[in-house]
């Protein structure tokens, strides 16, 4: 087994150390009625070759005929393969929390950077080293206003993306928290009056997609003036990261908090996962923040260096006492992100944002020429609700042509005029300007 | 023949220099050339970028439908640097670190094992990277499968009925278990306000009961090292809701009272809940869906070798008896005749304690684990625990005369000792961690668990050899003998990696948590 | 390690001062030695309530965190503020600059409760 380094001799001259007198004599401490006495159900071992036969077959049956045009919440994007290459250094893919920071620099310092870049994007003073994903982020936001606000209702708009309100949902039940969510409006975003008597004195957070479910960017300095008004903290959620690289930052329109996932630098869409999720807030609330925290310091030397800090807040000291249980960070996908985000650079962003800001437009000119129109009226980024009559059955021809063609909103909200026709697509820099055409044409049938 | 290059060739003499410094550690560290780096924000030049990226496509303007308070130009801040510059950047910064391809790497309770690298190359194909969560069932059969598959073996090995994928880590995991406690007695009329747990445990154990707003009760380890039934049936009423238990525990050893242990628990309703960090000493040996155990989460990133990365993403799934399975988390893969499919509706699963993650799980390393269990077969995964066993136990018959044992219990796949042999030098367990460093090593995992004072805790895993092993032992023996004759040197370490011991004092005190202009580099 | 006569200790290592009618709060030197270096300290505001043997605020080093306990009841009159910014005095001088609260008592005699210094000596070497 090329895993398992031990030959037969290095196994008896190790039992012999040990003095014990088979591999088996080493587990007589567990009870023998407990020990199986029979092999595993598994599938039978595999050679390489015949592995990645295998798992070649599994992935060609997952098999699409180009990027697909869906979104809502996973962003297919280009990620150079310098990504790729520098991630796959094993002194950074194999080493695990830099809890000795003197052997684990690198990570460290790659963590300081995201920070710093999670900073810029969101215009936040405080970020931390990553969350498992955008859906615990925000769940772990809204338990963070709870903790600063000493209140117990959660006022979340219907437009942020509903796996993200589920897993709210959830983690609210836990603490018997309140959810009290505000409908949005024909212009796809949150509906102000609705807001506005939604939030009370009982209210610890607002939550707003920022650009929301609906592709709209939705109103997020008035959303931030009700909040602040009541004295609750407004939480902005953020889905398609490159968004960020044109349109303001949401610390500079009123956001206390804004988390999301940074998916789109450097991780690829992989069915889900895993990703980087971000949490940013004001430096006031840092010892509340959730997650490990990476910070600046000198060696005995007086040489920068970095470690982690603020370890108290953190389970491992706190225990029940924890701002949160959270262990793990997503170290690997928030250096994909950061290594992305450094080859993109200042105007990189910005162009990058441009495009996928025009691709979508392109899409929008081509399906209206054919009478499609979008659902919404407010502004978008790079994804839009296009009313396409039937978008399941849009949905499922379109799959027989191996198009993946976007996600059909009447699954998540049922019962509105338009849940029948609207079909949420996303285009972003790896859409041609053929393949847009090409799109526009199959949806027109 | 002349010789026209000018350059005459002899090797010349050593004329001495500074002794010591280049001592060569028992596990091979030496000097060698890394380099300081700044940070990117800190370089470049206005004008540079790394990437090449398409035109537009056409002259559409946001200022047409967005107002200008909601758009901004570029930012401020955000560095300019050429596609060399960032690979050199991050090349220089990978030095820096100790992965497991470096060296020994024996964190317990981390199981920093080999990660395969046709894992990566697999993970890579484009029908996994590429495939997108909302797409039709039918255009990722290939993924479902997968899941199906992965989601049966994890079952099978942990003795249990169903397993849910989809929470991020194993402390997501804990929560989502403790959820899923929750709902399973608030179904059967009785909350239950209480979880107990051994003092041997994990800091997530008792943070993930409180976010559930459980109580927690922490139960003392006997002077062996295990849990005893006594304790837990003086702790165990109606009130119980559940009890969190890792076995082996986090001393690496098994807890040998478990069926008893558990007997008492299920007696008055209560569930046995398994924290499987440490599931690696049990694979194909025992398993705790046999032991008593209700629902246990796995760490892939731990049992099944996906990539540490720095600190994540792990990956938690629970695995689960037939009478939880209507609580668990959504979604779930289903087998129809032929067909896959996720659950992803409630009103299928009206049960459900609902969705811990957006979309369905960390599929990245499902491929991975999955990739792991079909090349190791049955035999292969039952090997692996008794060879992490036999290191663990090699590494203690060979340091226990060196370093004090706190028990004298068997260990499994991690052994635990302490610094009471060297506290009478005023060596401590940091110092011992902080030396080996300079010989080559990452070091055990120190100062857990907390009811050994100065605790020193290795697991070696089953991909290290002996040679790596007896390197180890011979580095920690060198130490062992250094805190007699010279413990100002063991103070003095790590002197080789870029940075010396770090003012984490400092860092607390005074947090800089990110760049900003202006920033020195003291 | 120092075990000032004139100060009243508890159980959980902090001393009080009598200071006229009111009584000066600290942690005790073993307190700060357990702890390491001081990297925070959360003390209440000026009014709020203390209530003897409840936690009126939490002490922390890099690797651990300290819940400090009331060895009497009643209102706070004075914090001291400075520590925010300059924990580590609590590390050079908990008896005098690294003081901590000073509370209105509303039963003087609760002080009498206390050990004194011989008696929290004997309590600290037991300890070790």
């Amino acid at each position: 087994m090329r895993y398992h380094p031990h030959t037969p001799e290095d196994v008896r001259a190790m039992l012999d150390a040990t003095g014990a007198k088979s591999l088996d004599d080493l587990f007589r401490s567990i009870p023998e009625p407990l020990r199986l006495r029979r092999p595993l159900e598994l599938p039978p071992a595999l050679d390489e070759i015949a592995l990645f036969a295998e798992m070649g077959r599994l992935a060609a049956r997952n098999q699409a005929s180009h990027p697909p045009f869906a979104g809502a919440g996973a962003y297919p994007h280009h990620v150079p393969p310098v990504v790729d290459q520098l991630l796959l250094r094993g002194e950074f893919f194999t080493a695990y929390t830099p809890y000795q920071p003197e052997v684990s620099q690198g990570t460290l310092q790659a963590l300081f950077e995201w920070q710093t870049y999670v900073c810029l994007l969101t215009g936040l003073d405080v970020s931390n080293a990553s969350l498992y994903d955008g859906a615990s982020a925000m769940a772990e936001a809204a338990l963070m206003a709870r903790r600063l606000t000493g209140r117990r209702k959660v006022v979340v708009s219907e437009a942020v993306h509903p796996e993200y309100r589920k897993v709210l949902e959830t983690y609210l039940r836990a603490g018997h928290e309140h959810l009290a969510p505000v409908p949005f409006g024909p212009d796809g975003r949150t509906d102000p009056a609705a807001l506005a008597s939604a939030v009370d004195g009982n209210t610890a957070a607002v939550i707003v997609g920022y650009p929301g479910f609906t592709g709209v960017v939705d109103a997020l300095p008035e959303a931030a003036a009700i909040a602040r008004k009541a004295g609750a903290l407004t939480i902005s959620v953020t889905t398609e990261a490159v968004a960020l690289g044109m349109l303001q930052a949401p610390g500079a329109l009123g956001a206390d908090v804004a988390v999301g996932t940074l998916q789109s630098f450097g991780n690829p869409v992989q069915f889900g996962g895993p990703a980087p999720g971000f949490f940013a807030a004001r430096e006031q609330h840092v010892r509340q923040m959730p997650g490990r925290i990476c910070g600046a310091t000198v060696d005995k030397l007086g040489r920068r260096g970095f470690v982690l800090t603020l370890s108290t807040r953190e389970q491992h000291i706190r225990r029940e006492k924890a701002t949160s249980n959270v262990c793990t960070n997503a170290g690997l996908c928030a250096l994909a992100a950061t290594i992305h985000l450094s080859l993109l650079g200042k105007n990189g962003l910005a162009e990058l944002a441009r495009v996928n800001y025009a691709r979508a437009r392109l899409l929008r000119d081509a399906l209206g020429r054919g009478g499609v129109k979008p659902v919404f009226s407010g502004p978008a980024f790079n994804e839009i609700a296009y009313d396409v009559g039937d978008a399941e059955a849009v949905v499922a021809r379109l799959a027989r042509k191996g198009i993946v063609a976007g996600a059909p909103l009447g699954r998540w909200y049922p019962g509105r005029p338009w849940s029948k026709g609207a079909l949420l697509c996303a285009t972003t820099e790896v859409h041609t300007p053929e393949l847009i055409d090409l799109f526009a044409r199959e949806l027109r049938g | 023949m002349a010789n026209t290059t000018g350059w005459k060739p002899s090797m010349e003499k050593d004329t001495g220099g500074a002794a010591g410094a280049d001592e060569v550690g028992l596990g091979g560290a030496t000097r060698g050339l890394a380099y300081e780096e700044a940070l990117v924000f800190e370089q470049g030049s206005p004008g540079r970028t790394g990437v090449s990226l398409p035109p537009r496509g056409g002259a559409h303007d946001p200022a047409a439908e967005l107002p200008a308070s909601l758009l901004r130009g570029a930012i401020d801040g955000m560095p300019e640097l050429s596609e060399l510059e960032v690979v050199r950047h991050f090349t220089r910064l990978s030095v820096w670190n100790h992965g497991i391809d470096t060296g020994f790497y024996p964190l317990g309770s981390c199981t920093m094992k080999y990660n395969p690298k046709s894992s990566e190359a697999l993970a890579r194909l484009p029908g996994f990277a590429g495939a997108h969560p909302l797409a039709p069932p039918e255009m990722v059969q290939g993924a479902l499968e997968l899941m199906h598959g992965l989601e049966r073996a994890l079952s099978e090995i942990a003795g249990m009925d169903s397993t849910a994928l989809s929470p991020a880590a194993g402390a997501q995991g804990e929560l989502c278990g403790l959820m899923i406690v929750r709902a399973y007695h608030e179904a059967h009329g009785n909350p239950r306000r209480k979880v107990l747990i051994p003092d041997t445990a994990h800091g997530t154990n008792p943070a993930s009961s409180a976010l559930n707003g459980y109580e927690v009760v922490q139960l003392a380890s006997g002077p062996d090292g295990t849990l005893h039934p006594e304790t837990v049936r003086a702790a165990m009423d109606e009130d119980v809701a559940c009890i969190m238990i890792t076995n082996p525990n986090t001393l690496g050893i098994f807890e040998r009272h478990i069926a008893e242990i558990a007997r008492i628990v299920h007696e008055k309703g209560g569930l046995v809940y398994g924290d499987g960090a440490n599931m690696n000493a049990l694979l194909g040996v025992a398993r705790p869906g046999d032991m008593g155990f209700d629902l246990i989460q796995y760490n892939l990133h731990k049992t099944f070798a996906t990539p540490h990365g720095g600190g994540g993403p792990g990956s938690g799934p629970v695995a689960m008896k037939a009478a939880l399975a209507p609580h668990q988390p959504l979604p779930l893969v289903v087998k129809e005749g032929e067909r896959y499919r996720l659950v992803t509706d409630a009103a299928e699963r009206p049960q459900t304690v609902g969705k811990l993650r957006e979309f369905w799980g960390n599929f990245g390393m499902f491929v991975r684990a999955w990739a792991l269990i079909r090349e190791y077969g049955p035999e292969g995964v039952a090997l692996t625990g008794r060879l992490a066993v036999l290191n663990a136990n090699y590494v203690r018959a060979r340091l226990k005369d060196a370093f004090h044992l706190p028990y004298e219990t068997d260990s499994l796949h991690e052994v635990v000792f302490d610094d009471k042999a060297q506290k009478a030098h005023d060596v401590t367990t940091m110092d011992v961690a902080k030396r080996l460093i300079d010989h080559g090593f990452h070091p055990p995992t120190i100062y857990f668990p907390l009811v050994v004072q100065g605790a020193l805790m290795i697991e070696p895993t089953e991909t290290e050899s002996k040679e790596t092993l007896d390197a180890f032992v011979a580095a920690m023996r060198a130490i062992a003998e250094e805190a007699r004759t010279d413990a100002a040197a063991l103070k003095a370490a790590p002197r080789k990696p870029v940075r010396a011991r770090l003012d984490e004092t400092r860092a607390a005190r005074k947090p800089v948590l990110r760049w900003k202009p202006g920033m020195t580099a003291e | 390690m120092d075990f000032p006569e004139d100060l009243r200790y508890t159980r959980e290592h902090e001393w009080a001062r009598r200071k006229g009618t009111q009584v000066v709060i600290g942690i005790t030197d073993f307190a700060q030695d357990q702890l390491g270096d001081v990297v925070f300290v959360e003390l209440p505001d000026v009014g709020d309530p203390v209530k003897k043997g409840e936690s009126f605020g939490v002490v922390e080093s890099t690797k651990a965190v300290s819940e400090l306990f009331a060895p009497l009841s009643g209102k706070v009159v004075e914090v001291n503020d400075p520590l925010t910014d300059a924990p580590e005095t609590i590390n050079e001088d908990p008896y005098e600059e690294g003081w901590m609260i000073v509370v209105e008592p509303s039963d003087p005699h609760e002080l009498d409760a206390l050990m004194d210094a011989k008696a929290y000596r004997a309590f600290v070497e037991e300890q070790e």
